[in-house]
């Protein structure tokens, strides 16, 4: 039953591309908003369940995009074991740094998080013998999975979906795993979780590093899809882009985190052509989302289709209609 | 005569009618993607303004080939990969026939193997030498390189007797690029870089780097950047009083940044396109009355012009001229026009483009100006 | 070298005190309501856009300063009534959205009155260099520290001293609890919204001869006035300057001293440092939670 949404979006997301082949705003902007699917589901294991806010996600996209593109310009790695590599750096920075800064709580961790983003943005942009610099790496060869070499906008849509789905369906288990319910403990009380007897620290370690891995993974792949990375995709400004993705979808929802990200991918294509007008739209439009679906928008407008379903007459009537044929049958 | 011989021919007729009337309806599609917002706006923002007030006189005068031009434009707020999608949803979703444009030698880098693939002209706006070198079959650059503007500068002190010069650039494409460039023909012109210094391109204050190549025996500043950043760096290097001559790049060459430096900007030399000193040439150059008609034009709408509407305004040309040479928006003999163009006069230079040179300027494209009571005085 | 040093020190405090202006913001409408509000570069930002366009349209300095600061009063005074209170009982995070979305609008409506070019504003008295020793600092400078002072001493003694101030805390302390000793929690939030706009523009004034000004600029600004709020343990108003000086002070010994490229890393790997060993800033509150 949990897997019926599943279910349904990855069938919305095959049959958009067999809908409409090649087109721009399927493949291109599917894609883009398929590896922020990846990015936010990730962020809100963080932010959703274990209560604990980040400004500074971009950077663990960005670990898993510049360790890729490096291992595989510089040192002609294969582009799966670049990636590997790209998770395990992003991994144990996630590892190492999360015991010291999860400690902190609200506002302190905001800006603990912040002022990681930035020390590794300024890495990106000064180590210009590695990274390239500001002008970023060119020439990051494509992906090759298994003799297989993903080219073309739609290929990369594919892989891109599938990747977003595994991410999504591996999101559905942890939250119902063992650790999941740790979290949700330590996002309700985290003094209480700990007499209950949850080791909080090490839950909020294990979801912190999830969600690293998850973003480095959203990271390599971009890399590979792109062929060229520069700093700008992994600023303060994505960072608290990922943040708004979330928290505009709704919170503790995976899907909600997913619909916050496309919704957000689909936003900026739409306002692209108001020109110097799209500020205005943008910053707008936000406050509304938010000031009347707090929870956003997939948690807000989900609960009111469901207050309607429940009071309106016409669907009780066509429950009863509905049960009475149900019962008949089985009769 | 069957009657099947009269359907064939009404068809063919029709569809010839049909054909010319929607390709005199349908009009040219230009394609840009310029980086109007974001750190980059400085540029981006005159080369939006320029293209559009040039297809806006075009269209007025009845089109091109008698069709209409329509300008399609997409801001990539200096995001290369903002500049990838939209470039990929020019190509795709507009159908555009050619795309002049790319802000920033980022930007730029990032849409080339699309635009390669796909077999579009590109005339880039940006300055890096990668751009077009190596040659790529369907990329095209006007705007001078970072490289030649060093070269102007460094020849410049080599006339003052100057040798030992301290750097300062900041933390963006167009700085870091420059700095590139700066140390590499370093040796080749006998300098050298006695400091080497940093900042941030929303710094607010520059002084902590200017007092460490005040302790050197640096005898010129060399500030790479464009922006606000560098009038910081000119206002600061006054409050310290350092007496050294300073060199800026051609991303100053503006009235705006003399406006923020205000008296501090007295004595700066930059390497700047004839554009910001129009007025001075000699009545027999070849670029005067190109740049004139474009600067009243252009300031008649918008204000001062810049060096970077002026590349713009290359580029526009270029690509109209191209395509009424080629008599048609065939991709691949637009391409070949401008690869063709010769003794083109535009406001950075007379481009002479070959297919070993998708660029076509000389070094005597920049000329030496310096700021003097609150107005550029060219200086050799 | 010991010269070198000295004129480090006296740009960092420079530098420092913008941000110490900024961060002051930040903690007053932390005290009122726990949000930490990101508009607020953008009040900074307005403040001085306005003064800008008031003096190149004639006006005296003076006059101007006011007419600015009344105006972004307002918008903070309009962002309070129309985008806070309505979202009443949101959780903190979509009250931060919210602030975050009013900064892209803010940016917005400044894009569209005064377009993407920077600005200058004359300085208040002069541009001749006072010389300290072997160092050198801008009169401006002065103006800026000068304000900085006063503005959180006036801050402080509002806060502490007046019975409005002293409400004003006790809605971040426990509001239920404030609203049943009478206390008027919606009017203490506009009035801590007002004040820090009016706080953020006259700091934007100030700055603006110094650091230019643009569309954009209240993105680093607030960037780095959050920093020095939050180094200085948010909510504490002297914390804030504090922690505005010490950003300050670091990044000019980092730029001077080891590397003026990766200044910003030094700095704010100094942050975390601080941050892990005072997981609630310098001088900030230690809070017990409740369960």
């Amino acid at each position: 039953m949990r897997l019926v949404g599943f279910y349904l979006f990855a069938a919305v997301a095959v049959l958009l591309p067999i809908l409409f082949p090649d087109n721009y705003f399927v493949t291109v902007v599917g894609a883009s908003a398929g590896l922020h699917v990846i990015l936010a589901v990730g962020l809100n294991l963080l932010m959703g369940y274990a209560g604990q806010i980040s400004l500074g996600h971009a950077a663990f996209f960005g670990m898993g995009a510049y360790t890729s593109a490096i291992l595989t310009t510089r040192f002609a790695w294969p582009g799966l074991l670049a990636m590997a590599a790209g998770l395990l750096v992003a991994g144990v920075m996630a590892w190492l740094f999360a015991r010291p800064i999860l400690r902190l709580r609200g506002h302190y961790l905001a800006m603990a998080t912040l002022g990681f983003g930035i020390i590794v943005h300024v890495i990106m942009v000064q180590a210009m013998h590695w990274t390239g610099g500001p002008d970023g790496l060119a020439g990051i060869p494509p992906l090759n999975l298994l003799g297989w070499t993903v080219e073309g906008d739609q290929q990369w849509y594919g892989v891109i979906i599938a990747a977003m789905l595994l991410t999504i369906w591996l999101s559905l288990n942890i939250v119902d795993s063992r650790m999941g319910r740790a979290l949700r403990a330590v996002r309700g009380s985290e003094f209480a979780a700990q007499m209950m007897g949850i080791d909080t620290a090490r839950a909020k370690t294990q979801v912190f590093v999830v969600s690293a891995l998850f973003a480095a993974f959203a990271g390599s792949l971009f890399a590979h899809q792109q062929a060229f990375i520069s700093p700008d995709s992994f600023n303060l400004m994505i960072s608290v882009e990922l943040v708004t993705m979330v928290v505009l979808g709704g919170m503790a929802s995976t899907f909600g985190a997913a619909c916050g990200a496309i919704a957000l991918t689909l936003l900026h294509q739409g306002l692209v052509v108001f020109e110097d007008y799209e500020m205005l739209i943008h910053g707008g439009l936000l406050m509304v989302v938010m000031i009347f679906l707090p929870q956003g928008l997939f948690v807000g407008l989900s609960q009111g289709v469901r207050r309607v379903m429940n009071n309106s007459s016409i669907v009780l009537r066509y429950r009863e209609i509905v049960s009475t044929k149900l019962s008949s049958s089985s009769r | 005569m069957s009657s099947r011989w009269w359907k064939i021919n009404l068809a063919v007729f029709l569809l010839l009618v049909g054909g010319s009337l929607s390709s005199a309806a349908e009009p040219i599609k230009i394609g840009t993607f310029l980086s109007v917002t974001g750190p980059a706006s400085f540029l981006g923002d005159p080369e939006l303004k320029t293209l559009q007030m040039v297809i806006g006189n075009l269209n007025a005068k009845g089109g091109l080939l008698g069709r209409k031009i329509e300008l399609i434009h997409y801001d990539t707020g200096g995001n290369a990969k903002e500049a990838v999608d939209f470039v990929k949803r020019l190509i795709k979703s507009d159908n555009v026939d050619i795309i002049v444009g790319g802000t920033t030698s980022g930007d730029t880098l990032a849409v080339i193997p699309d635009i390669e693939k796909e077999g579009i002209p590109l005339i880039s706006l940006a300055g890096a030498v990668d751009i077009v070198e190596p040659v790529k079959k369907w990329v095209f650059k006007v705007a001078h390189s970072d490289r030649m503007a060093v070269a102007k500068i460094y020849d410049d002190l080599r006339k003052r007797g100057l040798t030992k010069v301290a750097l300062i650039t900041g933390d963006g494409g167009f700085d870091k690029s420059g700095r590139e460039q700066l140390r590499k023909l370093a040796p080749e012109y006998g300098m050298v870089i006695v400091a080497d210094e940093a900042y941030g391109n929303k710094d607010t204050d520059m002084t902590a780097q200017l007092t460490k190549i005040r302790a050197t025996d640096a005898q010129a500043i060399i500030n790479f950047g464009f922006g606000q950043a560098p009038a910081m760096v000119t206002k600061n290097i006054k409050q310290l009083g350092i007496k050294l001559p300073v060199y800026q790049s051609h991303g100053v060459a503006s009235k705006t940044f003399i406006d923020l430096a205000g008296d501090a900007a007295e004595g700066v030399r930059l390497p700047a396109a004839a554009l910001v000193v129009a007025e001075q040439l000699p009545d027999a150059d070849l670029q005067k009355p190109v740049l004139l008609a474009y600067k009243k034009h252009y300031e008649a709408q918008y204000g001062p012009v810049s060096t970077f509407g002026g590349h713009a305004y290359d580029g526009v040309i270029m690509a109209i001229e191209a395509i009424k040479r080629a008599d048609s928006v065939n991709k691949a003999t637009v391409r070949d026009e401008i690869e063709k163009t010769k003794g083109f006069i535009g406001t950075a230079g007379v481009f002479n483009m070959t297919p070993e040179d998708h660029m076509g300027l000389t070094l005597d494209a920049f000329k030496i100006v310096e700021i003097r009571n609150g107005g550029w005085k060219i200086v050799e | 070298m010991p010269e070198q040093l000295f004129q480090f020190l006296v740009t960092g405090i420079t530098v420092g005190s913008l941000y110490a202006l900024v961060g002051l913001g930040f903690a007053l409408i932390y005290n009122a309501s726990d949000v930490v509000n990101f508009a607020q570069g953008e009040f900074v930002m307005l403040g001085a856009m306005t003064a800008i366009g008031l003096l190149a349209a004639g006006w005296p300095l003076v006059l101007a300063a006011m007419a600015a600061t009344l105006l972004t009063v307002l918008v903070g005074l309009l962002l309070e009534r129309f985008a806070i209170e309505p979202a009443w009982g949101a959780s903190v995070v979509a009250t931060i959205i919210i602030t975050i979305g009013a900064a892209i609008f803010l940016r917005g409506v400044a894009l569209l009155l005064w377009g993407k070019d920077f600005h200058a504003m004359p300085p208040f008295s002069g541009d001749a260099p006072i010389h300290l020793g072997s160092a050198t600092l801008l009169p401006q400078s002065l103006w800026v520290l000068g304000g900085a002072v006063v503005l959180v001493t006036l801050v402080h003694l509002f806060l502490n001293r007046t019975l409005v101030g002293k409400a004003l805390l006790a809605c971040s302390f426990n509001r239920a609890a404030a609203q049943l000793v009478g206390i008027n929690v919606k009017v203490m939030l506009r009035l801590a919204y007002g004040l820090s706009a009016g706080l953020g523009a006259v700091a934007g004034i100030l700055i603006a001869p110094i650091t230019f000004s643009s569309y954009e600029a209240g993105i680093m600004l607030g960037l780095k006035g959050f920093s020095a709020a939050i180094v200085g343990g948010i909510g504490n108003p002297m914390g804030a300057v504090a922690g505005g000086l010490i950003l300050g002070v670091l990044e000019a010994l980092g730029a001077g001293l080891i590397s003026s490229g990766y200044k910003d890393a030094i700095a704010f790997l100094f942050v975390l440092m601080v941050l892990f060993f005072e997981p609630t800033g310098l001088f900030g509150h230690k809070v017990a939670e409740r369960v």
